[in-house]
């Protein structure tokens, strides 16, 4: 190899990489929308600390939530958090392959399996919060 | 059968004159059936001897043609040229060195390849008298669609970890050796997994996907590494929680 000149390396941009093809960003959006559930978290520890601090804190907190700044952040948050979450469910048949006898479960059926234990826990959240 | 001019954008580099690559224009008079690697062919033929690139069979066996074709990783005897409009622009592999023009240097994905020892390690020492190792069609299914791998490395060139990380093993070289793993007859999943368990080996795929996407043969790469993860952690804490449970 090197009696015939040195090969040539090209770099790689640490940045902006994923601006090269579409399925990238793809990714890339699947990643970055973790930061809002992230964020849905970090509320609901304020809402544990605001519990703590009495009746008042935590109207105050509640009032917050339900201004209309506070209900469309709630909705961003949500919007995001679906993307996260179905970017992921749709690709589990690649990680989780079930193979019965000599074939495997078709994906379509691996993603149901993940709607519906969501729509389950769903249900179950809002059967204990007193929706039903 | 109708001819149509393709104009080729091909990147050239000689390491003996060149300290940086640039890029030829070819006029090629080409049929409408006729794939990338044809035009590169006629190219060699009847235009300019000098362009140097890699292939073998034409038929997306041999996995040699491997190159970025409009910024795609393809096999050139794969990429009908009827499916592109205007100027067609070819590059060698993105994230390997270029040796010359087309041709890049592979020897990392060589040494990669032989690290995962992707062959079979048999559990058991057996005579010949003895006969063969038998196999069900459920346990053949269960990885046959790993050895349609012709380590042709489009999926290195997809692989945005692989650029940012080169000494990430990678897709290819982690599918065959989850190949063997998913063998019955084999019994060498220890001796692979010091390789492909380690920080170079899964653990720096961040699942893109796009190594499953570009696949030539459709295996899928991707939900390899996906499965050798989920693998790993299930032995990480029958060694941490189960001490003394045979993995």
């Amino acid at each position: 190899m090197s009696a015939h000149g040195k090969p040539y390396v090209r770099e790689v941009s640490r940045y902006g990489w994923f601006f090269r093809s579409p399925r990238y960003l793809r990714y890339m959006a699947r990643e970055v929308t973790c930061v809002f559930i992230g964020l849905h978290v970090l509320i609901l520890i304020v809402a544990l600390m605001r519990l703590s601090e009495g009746r008042e804190a935590w109207d105050a907190y509640l009032a917050n939530l339900g201004s209309p700044a506070g209900v469309a952040l709630q909705m961003l948050m949500l919007a995001f958090a679906v993307y996260h979450s179905t970017s992921w469910f749709n690709v589990t048949p690649k990680a989780m392959p079930v193979q019965i006898g000599e074939n495997f479960l078709p994906g379509v059926v691996i993603v149901g399996a993940h709607y519906a234990g969501w729509l389950v826990a769903s249900v179950a959240l809002l059967f204990l919060a007193g929706v039903f | 059968m109708s001819e149509r001019i393709v104009e080729l954008e091909v990147l050239r580099f000689n390491p003996e004159t060149d300290s940086e690559p640039r890029f030829q224009r070819y006029s090629v008079p080409c049929m409408n059936e006729w794939v990338v690697l044809d035009a590169l062919n006629h190219v060699k033929e009847a235009i300019d001897p000098t362009l140097s690139y890699r292939w073998s069979c034409h038929m997306a066996v041999c996995g040699s043609c491997g190159m970025m074709i409009n910024g795609e990783p393809k096999l050139a005897c794969k990429a009908f040229l009827r499916e592109y409009e205007g100027v067609i622009r070819v590059e060698p592999l993105a994230h390997f060195p270029i040796q010359r023009d087309l041709v890049t240097v592979i020897d990392d994905f060589v040494t990669k390849l032989k690290r995962v020892k992707p062959y079979l390690i048999p559990k058991e020492g057996k005579l010949v008298e003895a006969g063969e190792f038998k196999q069900s069609p459920a346990e053949l299914k269960r990885y046959k669609q790993y050895t349609l791998c012709i380590n042709c490395m489009l999926c290195y060139a997809a692989c945005p970890e692989y650029g940012l990380v080169p000494k990430f093993i990678g897709p290819a070289a982690i599918s065959l050796a989850h190949r063997y793993n998913e063998d019955s007859r084999d019994g060498g999943r220890e001796e692979r997994q010091q390789e492909i368990a380690s920080n170079e080996g899964v653990w720096e795929c961040s699942f893109v996907g796009a190594c499953s996407e570009v696949c030539p043969e459709h295996v899928d790469p991707a939900g390899a590494l996906q499965q050798v993860k989920i693998k790993s952690t299930v032995d990480w804490y029958q060694e941490h929680l189960l001490p003394g449970s045979k993995k």
